[in-house]
């Protein structure tokens, strides 16, 4: 059912042949606008970009390791009402699968979308991918990813793969409509596109490029940096644990936070319209607060800080797909990346989920059973 | 340690549990002294918020008590319950907390005495795990 096609990278510049691909498939008749990442004229950053009009592609550079942001709160934004177009939104892996989560919790639509997925290397937090990008735009992509693709993760001037990044085992954008292959690919003559759903086929089908299988090397490749990136995040949940076995260490882990809640804010998942920490129920009265520090004698302002990362834990855990952005975030360097995935791989194995798998899974809170988790209550129902 | 006494916070459902508490109360059973009982409509309304706040404030340990399954008055709050209680004794061990600072139990309506008897039981256990280090120790 799957159909493979290869693209042909014209002067082993992968960067820009990407961008003429994807030009041609805005100047499709099917396809009303392109959600992708694209150089700001004014500054080396990317920046996720609706665009209509082929000829404004000019910055679209969807392999550059910048991730200011998971796009999937941004697709939930176009998608949650018809918005009288197909679009085609270009996206990593990650936000693919927090695309997923969103759709099941009502937050966005699959209809009116064609989901295009690229294999991820990895990106850098954004004050890094600033000072790498700083010589320009795609040049500094096709320097990126010759590195990656050699198995790279440290790069010139101390910048290295973020921390979630290393430790992603989902490199392949598996649910995507459309993916574009560079694992195991020679990206200075050909990428691989393979259409995983009709969707995909029929627009892969307008794009009449000549068919191909695909080759035994990149399901090799795809292996090899799986388990690579799998022996990294064992090794971070290793760390991650004995840091914060007790809650000594996790208020040390947490000590520099300063209630931005930013981490929030950049989570793809984290649900809730408006977050009961900035509601009433944490206005508390100025008499509360003279109250319990006279009943500790000190308390730390502002208050709530482990009670509010635990919160956290207990609302989107379930549905954390690992993409890293609560770290990118965070003003402290406070690494919540480790922490929210520790987590994370614990919950959803106790619900057998995982976040961003399919559509038809539900939420591991969404539902239940008559007969489960009897252990909980002492194994009686 | 021999002198501790236990808080334990309980959330008690109000068609079951602390029905079973009020006829221990008029049954006069007798139970230890250490548990603070919260009256909820339902288990399904005990939002994990409330058992993560009671213990990061020194709570030695967290009941939540409904009816059994079958009985719940609003059809299957108590099934919801059994789901959070699970996501949060996954997720509060992992920093130290005991597992056995988070109880879920069925305790329906006529069950005084086993409302008894389970205040008692887990005052001993956590009496045998020991204090909560959130009370002592500053929780930012």
């Amino acid at each position: 059912m799957a159909k493979t096609a290869t693209y042909t990278v014209k002067e082993g510049n992968l960067p820009a042949s990407l961008a003429s691909l994807l030009k041609s498939v805005l100047e499709k008749e099917e396809v009303g606008a392109l959600l992708i990442p694209q150089h700001l004229p004014m500054q080396p950053m990317v920046m996720p970009m609706l665009v209509t009009d082929p000829e404004r592609l000019e910055g679209a550079d969807p392999l550059a390791p910048a991730f200011p942001m998971n796009a999937a709160k941004l697709v939930s934004k176009i998608s949650r009402k018809p918005i009288g177009a197909t679009v085609a939104a270009v996206l990593r892996p990650c936000e693919i699968r927090a695309f997923v989560e969103l759709v099941k919790l009502k937050q966005a639509r699959t209809e009116d979308l064609v989901l295009i997925g690229i294999d991820c290397l990895g990106a850098f937090k954004n004050t890094d991918y600033i000072r790498f990008a700083q010589d320009g735009g795609r040049d500094s992509t096709l320097r990126f990813l010759k590195g990656a693709l050699a198995g790279e993760t440290s790069f010139p001037d101390g910048i290295r793969l973020t921390t979630a990044c290393s430790a992603c085992e989902h490199p392949v954008a598996e649910g995507a409509d459309i993916q574009i292959g560079l694992l195991g690919m020679d990206i200075d003559r050909q990428i691989l596109l393979t259409a995983g759903t009709e969707k995909g086929t029929a627009l892969l089908d307008t794009l009449g490029l000549p068919k191909a299988d695909e080759p035994k090397a990149r399901k090799e490749a795809v292996e090899a940096l799986v388990s690579a990136r799998t022996a990294y995040r064992d090794r971070m949940f290793d760390e991650t644990r004995k840091a914060t076995e007790s809650l000594e260490g996790l208020t040390r882990y947490l000590a520099g936070c300063v209630n931005c809640y930013n981490c929030r804010v950049a989570c793809p998942v984290c649900y809730c319209r408006e977050c009961v920490f900035v509601t009433d129920v944490f206005d508390h009265e100025p008499y509360q607060y003279l109250r319990w520090a006279e009943r500790k004698g000190a308390i730390k302002m502002p208050t709530d800080t482990v009670f509010y990362h635990i919160t956290r834990m207990a609302h989107m855990s379930t549905a954390c797909v690992g993409c890293g952005q609560c770290s990118n975030a965070c003003p402290n360097d406070i690494p919540l990346a480790e922490l929210f995935r520790m987590t994370a791989q614990r919950t959803q194995a106790a619900f057998e989920y995982e976040a961003g798998r399919n559509l038809e899974e539900a939420p591991p809170l969404s539902v239940f059973r008559e007969q489960e988790f009897l252990e909980v209550t002492g194994g009686k129902n | 340690m021999e002198d501790f006494e236990p808080t334990i916070i309980a959330f008690v459902c109000n068609w079951c549990t602390y029905t079973a508490a009020d006829l221990a109360g008029t049954s006069r059973l007798t139970y230890p002294p250490n548990v603070r009982l919260i009256r909820v409509m339902c288990t399904g309304m005990v939002d994990p918020k409330y058992v993560i706040k009671a213990l990061l404030e020194g709570a030695d340990a967290v009941l939540i008590s409904g009816c059994h399954p079958g009985d719940c008055h609003y059809i299957n709050g108590n099934f919801k319950a059994r789901r959070r209680v699970k996501l949060l004794k996954e997720i509060l061990p992992q920093f130290g907390f005991a597992e056995e600072r988070v109880k879920l139990t069925w305790i329906g309506a006529s069950d005084g005495i086993q409302f008894a008897e389970t205040i008692r039981q887990m005052v001993d256990t956590i009496k045998a795990i020991g204090p909560n280090t959130a009370k002592t120790q500053m929780v930012i």
